[in-house]
């Protein structure tokens, strides 16, 4: 018997906040799911807080600031072959590759629970080459605004702030899209030796909220770093 | 419903929230490729980036399907988050304001334009 079917055999059927109180109030395990799976939830809660604190704070010195911010749409421009500059398009496509590597994970935790072992494997595989791609692609940006004469302590266009504020954030969120990329090549890899034949394909879920929560991040780091 | 085979859902709907991930995130481009400022920008930008949020949490990472016990441990503690905001922007306003009134800082100049 699985762990998720051992939690499903005693669990109570209530939905909503009549099962919210159901799970609370007696003496017995709350969350009706695998424990790997509740403590990857309040690992993201946790990691919740640490990237609220980078945008608060950043929100912080961007306000107190009286020293003009810079334009982030000609600051994340990019030309190609010699066209005029595409505003933030450089950015745009780093979502998008998020985005497509987010959509690659769903399917690959859909097929997990299909049992369908090539395709989880080759979906997850997928998943890891797209974020690789959008850490390389983070990699060139760095390099062009260190390039540009962006430091922590100063640019060359206004607020002194913008360049500690983007090392900070979009480094620790490339941080966790390589730490991610790691986490699923050695997922993928024990999926496709079969370690979870038996046990389930929950890690394969586990891993894609761990991943889906990283395209989130980059959902409010885009609106608020880049757009706004 | 989280059964005994754990989150299991048509695969169509991952490629419905798919694709409009895709349109929200161009539309959000798009605001700035537009140039679009000042209150349409906020708006708008501020209701594609909550829409694209709550899609990958509610679809992608199946929230939507999870257990209410669960769902407000996710989603209950960082309401007060709200808080450290609220009160950060006053602080941050006040910050702004004593650097205009007693360091005379200018708080109306343009940043410099990027030369690429």
């Amino acid at each position: 018997m699985s762990q998720s079917e051992a939690v499903a055999n005693g669990s109570p059927t209530a939905a909503g906040m009549t099962g919210f109180v159901q799970d609370w109030k007696s003496d017995k395990q709350t969350y009706q799911v695998p424990w790997g799976k509740a403590m990857m939830w309040i690992f993201l809660v946790s990691d919740t807080f640490i990237f609220s604190c980078f945008l608060v704070g950043y929100m912080t010195v961007r306000i107190s600031t009286a020293d003009p911010w810079p334009l982030a749409t000609e600051v994340f421009a990019l030309s190609f072959f010699g066209s005029d500059p595409i505003p933030l398009i450089l950015i745009a496509i780093m979502t998008f590759v998020l985005i497509t590597s987010s959509g690659t994970m769903a399917l690959a935790v859909n097929f997990g629970y299909r049992r369908d072992k090539r395709k989880t494997v080759m979906f997850m595989l997928f998943t890891a080459a797209l974020g690789a791609t959008f850490v390389g692609m983070q990699a060139y940006e760095w390099s062009k605004l260190i390039g540009y004469g962006v430091r922590p302590w100063s640019n060359p266009w206004g607020a002194e702030q913008f360049g500690s504020v983007f090392y900070m954030i979009t480094g620790f969120h490339g941080l966790h899209v390589s730490a991610g990329v790691i986490y699923l090549l050695i997922i993928a890899r024990k999926v496709a030796r079969g370690d979870y034949d038996k046990k389930g394909y929950e890690i394969v879920e586990i891993t894609g909220l761990y991943w889906h929560f990283v395209d989130l991040v980059w959902v409010f780091i885009f609106a608020f770093f880049y757009l706004l | 419903m989280a059964s005994e085979a754990g989150q299991q859902h048509p695969l169509g709907i991952y490629y419905k929230i798919w694709i409009l991930l895709f349109v929200l995130s161009l539309f959000s481009y798009m605001v700035d490729y537009m140039d679009v400022q000042g209150f349409w920008r906020w708006t708008l930008v501020l209701i594609f980036m909550a829409l694209k949020a709550g899609f990958i949490l509610a679809i992608f990472m199946h929230v939507k399907w999870e257990r209410m016990a669960l769902v407000m441990t996710i989603l209950g503690p960082p309401i007060v988050l709200l808080l450290l905001i609220f009160f950060m922007a006053v602080e941050g306003n006040y910050t702004e304001s004593a650097r205009v009134q007693y360091l005379g800082h200018d708080a109306n100049q343009a940043p410099a334009h990027v030369e690429h």
